[in-house]
């Protein structure tokens, strides 16, 4: 199967128990307060609802093989995109890689025994299952057939599970908030000794955005959903125009926080990406300071652009303008970013292993949906292409493709140090390129669908438009078969012995320093910083990854 | 190449206080980290409320006439009564504080008394206030049933009356839960001048309650 040790190391499998030994059995894992156990916890969460929001996925594309009805009537397909994009944004996306990786990764990549405060992280664990339960429970009452969005008069007056779906964002929102609370203050107050700011893994950086974006934006969320609730129940007449209301409030509201929550979902991917690519390089990471800044004016621009969700909402034209403005100045960050990762990999030492492979495919969908967003920036185009399936592929771009990969990405980057167990790499690597291949073949027909004129959201379309969703349709069906390829040769690693070096990559941050999988308390000691994260110069050089046998 | 040092065993540098937990290396760091995580809830809070702030000034400058002749009907001298004694509330906070920092025991115990008091006061008061205001009819949104109004769309500011009190009171209510922790905790002597977080914490928290009223009772009571 793999190719066994890489990077032989200190090269002895350390034999004292890991984490996933000790302590044993199930009522451990359900009352621990490590950081790690957590992490996987949320990971499987993730993966699981991954699962089934995919199958929602594909039985969209299904019925949308023909203009026609073709596996489901209208009411159940608005139910099932509804499902599909709750499902997927606020149980997979938002948590995936802060949640998961996040919880797993940052206290060891900074050196910390855990984060600041470990019950109030199981803690966000349980109201995040508490949230997926009552968001799978509104299935009973109907389903609900709004949109992800809930966009308001419609959402207040349409029967169904409405009021339990928008509860359940609300209680995932303080999932959301805890992690962020806790990462901030485990970043500030338990960095390794000899950690500046600036010596910390971009990691970090990307984690602490992501953090400041979930406290300032999620409690707007929050109340906003309060008042769909409030509007259902009592009737405050907020968002009701015939009682004095504002229905274009509500997006104002919604959007506030969703337009940042956007970068609660990207943040996390850059944040990985950074870890991958300068590790498979084997260079130190090309504009640190650049990077880090980013990330933060990334958070803090995230703030001032949500109204270009409502070009067409009855904006004023100057309104309108000053929002496409800023929204151009938020691909600066972005840009900063991508063209320090590609400076990384220029004349590096670059191994193709499946983190750095996904890595690369991020690289190029990230770019395709950054570019993408410009259109819709500026005013006029967004006139044009609002609401139809132009911004559906924008969206899983940047939303689903960027994040999910980089997910991908991370998993397979820390899944030996997760584990202690290597999966087969060269199918890794395949799954990769059917991966690549299946996303794109899904959602750049639907850019052009979108410029012909193709509405989201519609169950029914004019018969020119099918050629291309058959395309779109066969390539849901693609990368269906790469996740599902992945998911066999990730859960076939389990019946490896545990084996793996302490740092098969030959990576530079900390968490390489301890052995795979971590002992409970992450370290024996206290580490203290004697180099850098990306510190590649050759020193006792790593053996260096081998190639991958072709 | 190693960064590791192997120091002291993690459990070897722990203090004399039982409440370091295992993952701090020393009780400032601890300490600083659970102020930083109440500073950060504190801001979710206060972004909280400011969505209704939001919603109630929106409200407010298109209704004007409705939001002016609907604030008649709340009784500013309860109004004024429970600031008070909030204000109290909170000074008996940092009284306890105080009082745990050096050491005085009985002092703790009975700030936190007098506390917790102040905040079952507030919630009585409360209580005759909401239950007037049903008898009358003057509820939120399509219970609105209050006969003789001149104005049209009162029902708008008591949404917000209700919502916002509301709101303000389960977070008196969390409060007085966290007191009462504080309390018997302070009476098993766990608190002293090296571990006292729990109460500056929650004094934070209780300080927060006390300033979201300081603005809810001009903007509801006082508008004219």
């Amino acid at each position: 199967m793999s190719e066994g040790v890489l990077h032989a190391g200190a090269g002895h499998a350390v034999q004292h128990a890991d984490y996933l030994e000790e302590p044993r059995g199930l009522w451990s894992w359900l009352t621990t307060v490590d950081h790690k156990r957590i992490g996987l916890m949320y990971m499987w969460s993730v993966l699981f609802f991954f699962l089934v929001g995919g199958i929602f996925a594909l039985l969209i594309r299904l019925e949308l093989l023909t203009p026609r009805q073709t596996v489901m009537d209208a009411e159940t397909y608005n139910r099932v995109f509804t499902l599909h994009g709750a499902i997927m944004t606020f149980l997979v996306i938002i948590p995936a890689i802060p949640a998961a990786l996040g919880n797993f990764a940052l206290p060891l990549l900074i050196g910390a025994r855990d984060v600041a405060f470990p019950r109030l992280n199981l803690a966000s664990l349980y109201i995040y299952w508490t949230g997926a339960a009552m968001a799978v429970a509104t299935l009973a009452l109907g389903g609900v057939d709004t949109g992800w969005t809930f966009y308001t008069p419609y959402s207040t007056t349409t029967g169904g599970g409405v009021s339990l779906m928008v509860l359940a964002a609300f209680v995932l929102g303080f999932s959301s908030i805890f992690t962020g609370v806790n990462f901030i203050a485990t970043i500030h107050k338990l960095r390794a000794p000899g950690m500046g700011w600036f010596e910390m893994p971009l990691f970090a950086w990307g984690m602490y955005a992501t953090a400041i974006i979930q406290i300032l934006a999620t409690p707007v969320l929050g109340i906003t959903l309060l008042l769909i609730v409030m509007e259902r129940v009592l009737g405050v007449g907020i968002f009701d125009p015939q009682l004095g209301g504002d229905p274009v409030l509500f997006q104002h509201f919604f959007w506030f926080y969703s337009h940042p929550a956007v970068y609660i979902m990207i943040l996390p991917a850059m944040a990985v990406i950074s870890e991958v690519i300068p590790t498979f390089s084997k260079k130190t990471i090309f504009g640190y300071k650049a990077i880090a800044f980013s990330s933060v004016a990334i958070a803090l621009l995230g703030f001032l652009v949500w109204a270009h969700h409502m070009f067409v909402a009855g904006m004023s034209l100057f309104a309108g303008a000053i929002f496409s403005f800023l929204t151009f100045f938020i691909a600066v960050p972005s840009a900063i970013k991508v063209f320090n990762w590609i400076a990384t990999m220029w004349r590096g030492s670059i191994a193709l292993e499946a983190p750095m492979l996904h890595a690369i495919s991020f690289l190029l969908i990230f770019t395709i949906g950054g570019l993408t967003g410009l259109f819709l920036a500026a005013l006029s185009t967004d006139v044009h292409l609002h609401d139809t399936y132009f911004v559906v592929a924008h969206f899983h771009y940047v939303m689903a493709g960027s994040n999910l990969i980089a997910l991908l990405a991370g998993m397979h980057y820390w899944w030996p140090k997760m584990f202690g167990r290597m999966y087969n790499r060269r199918l890794a690597a395949i799954a990769s390129a059917i991966i690549f291949v299946g996303f794109n073949l899904t959602f750049l027909p639907q850019f052009v669908l979108g410029s012909r004129g193709m509405p989201r959201r519609y169950f029914n379309y004019l018969p020119q438009f099918q050629d291309l969703h058959v395309v779109s349709t066969v390539g849901s069906w693609v990368l269906a078969a790469g996740l599902f390829l992945t998911a066999a040769y990730l859960l076939a690693s389990f019946r490896q012995p545990k084996g793996m070096p302490a740092n098969p990559w030959g990576g530079r941050t900390l968490e390489w320093e301890t052995p795979s999988p971590p002992t409970t308390h992450n370290f024996e000691g206290q580490p203290v910083l004697q180099h850098g994260p990306y510190d590649y110069r050759p020193e006792p050089a790593p053996v260096g990854v081998k190639e991958m046998a072709h | 190449m190693s960064t590791l040092t192997s120091s002291a065993h993690p459990h070897a540098d722990h203090g004399h206080t039982p409440f370091l937990q295992h993952h701090f290396r020393e009780m400032s760091q601890q300490f600083d980290a659970a102020k930083i995580g109440m500073w950060l809830f504190l801001v979710t809070e206060v972004l909280l409320f400011g969505g209704l702030f939001v919603g109630y000034g929106i409200m407010h400058a298109r209704h004007p006439e409705a939001f002016m002749a609907a604030h008649h009907h709340l009784d500013r001298t309860l109004g004024a009564l429970n600031t008070v004694v909030l204000l109290i509330s909170s000074f008996t906070m940092v009284m306890s504080v105080w009082a745990a920092q050096t050491d005085r025991k009985k002092l703790l115990i009975l700030f936190l008394l007098l506390t917790l008091m102040c905040a079952g006061v507030f919630m009585v008061v409360k209580y005759f206030e909401y239950s007037h205001k049903f008898h009358e009819g003057l509820l939120p949104g399509k219970y609105y049933s209050h006969k003789g109004d001149t104005v049209p769309g009162q029902f708008m500011f008591f949404s917000f009356y209700f919502m916002m009190t509301g709101l303000h009171g389960i977070h008196v209510l969390a409060g007085m839960v966290a007191i009462t922790w504080l309390l018997v905790r302070a009476i098993k002597g766990h608190f002293s001048s090296e571990y006292y977080s729990p109460v500056e914490i929650t004094g934070l928290y209780w300080h927060l309650v006390d300033l979201i009223w300081i603005y809810l009772f001009p903007l509801m009571y006082l508008i004219s």
